[in-house]
């Protein structure tokens, strides 16, 4: 075998300029490849991170039917305080899950006294808040070190104390109807203001969850959502089918609903389409390993049909022509990969020392990307090129094994 | 008839021809380029076909090793009918009893001396290395290349290419060996050093030889000689010429 990879090695050496060029092409197109994988896949992480660790966690739990509610946050499809404690209770023995925090929503009015506007009111527990949005206490400004809140306390978002002139330390009040129809209203102290993560737009406030309950006079301890943090992010759909599976209440019973952040965010769209992207970039690269490959070996026979002819004359049996011509294309395939490999590497290495920022929202300045190179996608792609390498070689390997003998040793 | 004679008479033949018959088809013409040969070659022969151009030499090569197959008539090469062997039969008989050599030379280029020689025991023979090792350099030694071992073809002469052709061909211990005009591309002196070379190997190893000339003095080396002529044979020297 050893002794057929030298025979191939020549004879692809023996043109090693258009070798060279081949192989470099297929390597820049792996570095372009690996390149776009890495920074896409950076910039996907980052955003995914940015949703889920500071607005909505990995994934939730709400009562059947509330998602479809979703824009009129429905009093009337809480989860009972019997929900809660069950959920609480899977959600505890699940190993995969990092951090839960429970959230009362509900839609109310905003007033400073001078003029009012509407707003989406989250009554958070802070501190369970805090563990599983561990991006959300830097948003806040002022900063503080004891923690999101207090009761009696609001986090404004900037929208609404830019357009009201709201600062830290008013006092607001938040009006809303309760399920049973009445009105009910309390005031709060400004603690601080909420940056939006990606610009003007966002009507979120926090309050604490036991104020919420008091506003909306419920006299059980409901909840809206869970909110979900897990250990990793990777076994997201299995731990979501798995918290499906234990929460089912049987046929024809009120059940939860869970659904992972992809579910609900429209920047899964986004996250969508830069696989969406990266699939188009890999596709690319195989059509130009396929296409360069290809031209380089079908060159290759036809430039040695009389060699063809000899080394059948001489009995080489039509399998091992073929393997000789295969491996000359697997080696094209391996050497384009391999420096396309270490091109790949070394531009991440570089891409870390001089960081790729741009910036990304209103409140949170500027996003650095740290583009890294996952090894299963370094195989993938170097497998994918190899195995194109070796299929594009195909079809003439397969013209020279069945190559005839004296007609090829006629060939001028 | 008479030729098959004398082969049965002396010694088992590798090469028996009755009747052969190879027809072509150029265009809408049919082209008889064998019209009912036969012949029997006994083992460990010296045997030239002579021949104007298109006489039919290369065809009757090309059936002798088993790269074309007969239109009529009955062919058997060490006793196997090649009519019967189809493509993958043939090149595993080819590689198993016949040796190759070819007017211009077709070393492979990007091999050296040594390489070149040993590509059929690679290739075909897929011997383990040091048997390879030991056989090529007994080859090389016995064409007198053992000192080029290491060159590659375009640094050195046509008459050394032609050796080395010669050991490519004996290497994998072959029992008969094909030239298709082996000296045409050489001048005088050296296309008979290598017919020369041939008859010596052929003492010493016991090979069959077979080749086309179409040199007269090339042919007086031959021990027995069969003309072709329009594609019919008939016998012109050797021992009862």
């Amino acid at each position: 075998m050893l002794s057929l990879i030298v025979i191939a090695w020549r004879n692809l050496m023996r043109f090693g300029r258009r070798t060279l060029l081949t192989a470099g092409l297929i390597a820049i197109g792996v570095l372009a490849v690996l390149l776009f994988v890495a920074l896409s896949g950076s910039f996907k992480n980052l955003m995914i991170g940015q949703f889920t660790d500071s607005v909505m966690g990995d994934l939730e739990i709400h009562h059947k039917g509330y998602v479809a509610s979703l824009d009129n946050l429905p009093l009337n499809l809480n989860l009972t305080p019997a929900q809660w404690q069950r959920a609480r209770a899977v959600l505890a023995a699940d190993k995969t899950v990092a951090a839960y925090a429970p959230v009362v929503k509900f839609g109310g009015l905003f007033s400073n006294f001078t003029e009012s506007t509407n707003v989406r009111v989250n009554g958070i527990d802070p501190a369970r808040e805090a563990a599983v949005l561990p991006l959300l206490p830097g948003r806040v400004a002022p900063a503080d070190a004891a923690g999101l809140l207090k009761p009696g306390q609001i986090l404004v978002p900037q929208l609404l104390a830019n357009g009201m002139k709201v600062k830290v330390g008013d006092t607001v009040v938040v009006v809303t109807t309760n399920r049973d129809g009445s009105v009910n209203g309390r005031t709060f102290t400004v603690r601080g203001i909420v940056s939006d993560l990606s610009g003007p737009g966002g009507r979120d406030a926090y309050i604490d969850i036991d104020d919420a309950r008091h506003i909306l006079r419920l006299a059980t301890p409901e909840v809206s959502e869970v909110l979900v943090r897990l250990k990793s992010l990777e076994t997201l759909h299995a731990t979501v089918a798995a918290l499906r599976s234990a929460l089912d209440g049987g046929p024809g019973k009120p059940a939860f609903e869970v659904h992972g952040w992809d579910d609900l965010s429209p920047f899964a769209h986004i996250a969508r389409l830069i696989d969406l992207l990266t699939l188009f970039v890999k596709v690319i690269l195989v059509s130009i390993a396929l296409i360069s490959i290809m031209n380089v070996m079908i060159m290759a026979v036809y430039e040695r049909i009389r060699e063809i002819g000899t080394i059948a004359a001489i009995g080489t049996p039509p399998g091992r022509i073929l393997g000789l011509f295969l491996i000359e294309g697997l080696l094209l395939g391996v050497i384009g990969a391999a420096v396309g490999i270490a091109l790949s590497l070394g531009a991440v290495a570089v891409l870390h020392v001089h960081k790729v920022s741009f910036a990304f929202g209103m409140g949170n300045g500027t996003v650095i990307l740290s583009p890294s190179l996952r090894v299963s996608d370094i195989v993938t792609v170097g497998v994918v090129v190899i195995v194109v390498a070796v299929l594009a070689s195909l079809q003439p390997a397969w013209k020279a094994a069945r190559m005839d003998p004296i007609s090829a040793l006629r060939h001028i | 008839m008479a030729d098959i004679a004398f082969a049965e008479a002396h010694a088992a033949p590798v090469i028996r021809a009755d009747t052969v018959e190879k027809r072509y088809r150029v265009g809408d013409v049919e082209v008889k380029a064998l019209k009912g040969v036969s012949f029997a070659i006994a083992a460990g022969s010296f045997v030239s076909f002579v021949g104007p151009s298109g006489s039919g030499k290369t065809t009757l090569l090309n059936l002798l090793g088993c790269l074309d197959r007969p239109d009529g008539g009955r062919l058997t090469v060490f006793d196997t009918d090649i009519a019967g062997l189809n493509r993958r039969a043939a090149a595993r008989f080819r590689g198993a009893n016949i040796g190759f050599i070819f007017q211009d030379f077709n070393l492979m280029p990007v091999l050296t001396v040594f390489e070149n020689v040993e590509y059929p025991l690679i290739m075909v023979q897929n011997w383990p290395s040091r048997r390879r090792r030991e056989r090529v350099m007994d080859m090389l030694a016995a064409v007198g290349m053992a000192e080029q071992a290491g060159k590659r073809p375009d640094q050195i002469s046509g008459g050394q290419k032609q050796r080395v052709a010669v050991a490519r061909a004996l290497a994998p211990e072959t029992r008969l060996v094909l030239a298709d005009e082996p000296t045409a591309n050489l001048d005088h002196d050296t296309a008979y050093k290598v017919i020369d070379l041939m008859r010596r190997l052929k003492t010493e190893l016991g090979v069959t030889f077979v080749f086309s000339t179409h040199d007269p003095k090339i042919v007086a080396a031959a021990e027995i000689v069969f003309r072709l002529e329009d594609g019919r044979l008939s016998r012109e020297g050797g021992p009862h010429a």
